[in-house]
């Protein structure tokens, strides 16, 4: 990627500043992602339209971007945009959706938009809650997890939704996070090609809602960084191998305990493996061992099972989420198919 | 689409091609009985002409692709009926609240909920002004012969386009489904929304004295900001008392400003009336007949024919109540219309409504009796 100065972007891409995304938030993230995508296919400003619903995601592009923007009701952004795309389609459409208005409120619309595989981007920024409104269950959030809405533990389950939207007849999905810029930079520009739906889910931090969620007692602003390593530490990218070689302890009780207790045991014997606390999607706040081998990592994996205070081992892509690419095809359009239909009608 | 000429057509087959003569090229819809015939209609005549006809997977979808046309420069429209318009209702409100030109045809059916699928009603007369949240000034027609849902389609998307707000044919299940004369005329008027002609404009704001302004469409470079949230005569979002209040204050002074030209009043034999019946749509249709044989029996009765149901025309009915001795409302419904016009005369004349649910049209007799009941009080 060839290096621009910020500010070129700033002053061609972004307008209406400062944003009003609290710190640590993946919005300006993805819209900076974004800026670059646009930039790198040379698309004309003039002729992109950003479409949103409510939420924070719906603030990425409205008022920040700097093409026509239409922000709209509550789950609705793409119904609006395909009827815009339909009707002039030398636009490039992209929706920009959040996990609750895209997956919640707008699921019936998401899956729809995938079937007719009509050519707009969609764009979904997951934080796994319903963070604008104080932090409720979406349907994305992870069971057990503690909302304002799930005091007890969410009773639900989360869609997957890279899975629902490829079923669905998507021709191009993708998931990234907030993390993975370069990747995600690269999908939006291969998603904007794409002729057809294109739907990238990005796994974004909000440290607002998730450090309840998750359970962060540390000070605020030590909360951001935090998030972004547990976004690395739960993910891997398909097709790649993951680096090095290492499991997970879960702990019984107390994270503290089980760390000294882990500690102790290997200092016991010297199997070349280092331990340390992580946060993890899946398994909340959990020991990680690497070792230098495969074979060490046999002998942990056995020796940590015999710690007390450790519940479970569980290995290094376990319970991880895949990122990448997952579908690349190609089928009718949609605003295509509907040329189709006026041409056998005698329209055109 | 129907060549120029005298046809004999359902009423929803009139609206879809006075649609199609208006202008609209972009049509989105969900099929509900009893107003699949403009949506069949259309699905077959739109692509002939170069337009766009989508299937959506719900009304509330249909509106919000209606209105993403209208902002890509489409004279747009969907038809649905009431269960189908009370999902459409948040989606309407978008469509006011960012001044967007599209038409609703909702063919009325019994309810509320499913109700009486395939029968009439008049019963979405307040969901038609009040069905959105917020304040606005709603514009609402109502046809009661197939000539007029091919007239007033026209007219809706004129009105449509002249004040850049969501205009609502309100027809019924019996117009909808009735088979009557329809002239298609060599050549309808149409009106088209206001463009800018500069290189900047103010989409949300006016120094016009319309108080409507000029409507970009997407894909111009302009570099619109259309948000349904309180925004600046630019379009930018922004949350002040004072910026919500200006808005809202002059989108309601845009329709009430042209009030007397909206106003659409059919009267017959009022000129020496001293019973005034008001009526509008199908209903309107019996009342004709029961005021011309009150006439005949020497009943001084005459008809108030109500095409622009909003706006409600209270300054014309305040000058009606000053000449008459009473009001006979009839309608479809449990007494709807029949408060507006309580409103109007003020207590100055005696209101009697004449209401019927169920999905039955009131008869001639019907009315001509409940006529001569008032009479008999005078």
């Amino acid at each position: 990627m060839p290096v621009k100065p910020l500010s070129y972007y700033r002053e061609r891409y972004i307008r209406h500043q400062p944003s009003p995304f609290c710190p640590g938030c993946g919005n300006g993230i993805i819209l900076n992602c974004f800026a670059r995508a646009v930039d790198e296919l040379g698309l004309d400003q003039d002729r992109i339209l950003c479409v949103s619903g409510i939420g924070c995601s719906a603030w990425i592009p409205s008022p920040h971007f700097n093409s026509d923007t239409l922000h709209t009701t509550h789950g609705r952004a793409l119904a609006f945009a395909t009827g815009a795309k339909v009707f002039n389609s030398d636009l490039t459409v992209v929706v920009f959706t959040g996990d609750g208005d895209g997956a919640g409120i707008g699921g019936n619309h998401l899956i729809h938009a995938a079937r007719r595989n009509i050519d707009i981007t969609t764009i979904l920024v997951n934080n796994l809650s319903y963070a604008m409104t104080g932090g409720q269950i979406a349907p994305t959030t992870l069971h057990g997890s503690r909302t304002i809405t799930s005091p007890y533990g969410n009773p639900e389950n989360p869609f997957d939704l890279c899975r629902l939207v490829a079923a669905a007849g998507a021709t191009y999905v993708a998931r990234w996070t907030a993390y993975h810029v370069v990747e995600l930079t690269r999908s939006m520009e291969e998603a904007i090609k794409n002729r057809g739906f294109s739907f990238i889910e990005v796994i974004s931090p909000c440290p607002t809602r998730q450090r309840r969620i998750f359970g962060f007692r540390n000070p605020i602003y030590e909360v951001p960084s935090r998030i972004m390593e547990m976004l690395v530490e739960s993910t891997y990218i398909r097709g790649r191998e993951p680096k090095g070689h290492y499991c997970y302890a879960i702990p019984r009780a107390g994270v503290k305990e089980a760390l000294e207790a882990v500690e102790t045991e290997l200092g016991r014997r010297d199997l070349g493996a280092g331990v340390r606390q992580v946060d993890h999607l899946r398994w909340g706040t959990v020991l990680r061992v690497d070792c230098a081998g495969p074979e060490e990592l046999d002998s942990v994996k056995e020796l940590l099972g015999e710690v007390p205070e450790v519940e479970r081992v569980v290995g290094a892509l376990e319970g991880k989420v895949e990122l990448g690419v997952f579908v690349r095809e190609r089928r009718p359009e949609f605003v295509e198919s509907l040329r189709e239909v006026m041409r056998r009608a005698g329209g055109v | 689409m129907l060549p120029p000429g005298k046809h004999l057509v359902l009423g929803n087959i009139a609206c879809a091609e006075g649609a199609i003569r208006a202008g609209c090229r972009f049509f989105a819809g969900y099929p509900i009985t009893p107003a699949n015939e403009i949506t069949q209609h259309m699905a077959e005549e739109l692509p002939r002409v170069g337009g766009y006809f989508l299937q959506m997977e719900d009304e509330i979808a249909s509106m919000a692709a209606v209105i993403g046309a209208s902002w890509a420069g489409a004279k747009a429209m969907t038809a649905t009926s009431g269960p189908g318009f009370s999902l459409m209702q948040e989606n309407i409100g978008y469509a006011y609240m960012t001044e967007t030109p599209c038409v609703v045809v909702d063919v009325q059916r019994s309810g509320p909920s499913t109700g009486q699928a395939t029968m009439p009603s008049q019963q979405d007369f307040y969901q038609a002004r009040y069905g959105a949240h917020g304040d606005y000034e709603a514009v609402v027609l109502s046809p009661w012969s197939v000539q007029e849902m091919f007239d007033l389609t026209v007219r809706a998307f004129n009105l449509a386009e002249r004040f850049r707000t969501p205009v609502i044919l309100l027809a019924d299940g019996m117009i909808g489904h009735m088979m009557e004369k329809l002239v298609i005329p060599e050549k309808v008027e149409t009106v088209e929304r206001r463009r800018p002609a500069g290189a900047s404009c103010t989409p949300f704001g006016t120094e016009d004295p319309s108080l409507v302004p000029e409507m970009p469409r997407f894909g111009e470079g302009y570099r619109l900001l259309v948000t349904g949230s309180s925004h600046d005569p630019t379009g930018r979002r922004d949350y002040s008392p004072r910026v919500m209040e200006a808005k809202l204050r002059r989108m309601r002074e845009k329709i009430l400003r042209a009030e007397g030209e909206v106003r659409d009043i059919v009267e017959a034999g009022m000129g020496d009336a001293r019973i005034a019946v008001l009526s509008y749509g199908a209903s309107a249709r019996p009342s004709y007949g029961a005021v011309m044989k009150a006439r005949k029996e020497g009943i001084r009765a005459g008809l108030m024919r109500l095409r622009t149901l909003w706006p409600f025309p209270e300054e014309y009915l305040s000058k009606v109540a000053g000449e008459v001795e009473a009001f006979l409302v009839v309608e479809m419904n449990l007494g709807k219309a029949v408060r507006e016009v309580e409103r109007a005369v003020h207590g100055r004349v005696e209101v009697t409504p004449l209401t019927r649910v169920g999905g039955v049209v009131p008869t001639v007799e019907e009315v001509y009796q409940a006529i001569r009941r008032v009479d008999e009080c005078l």
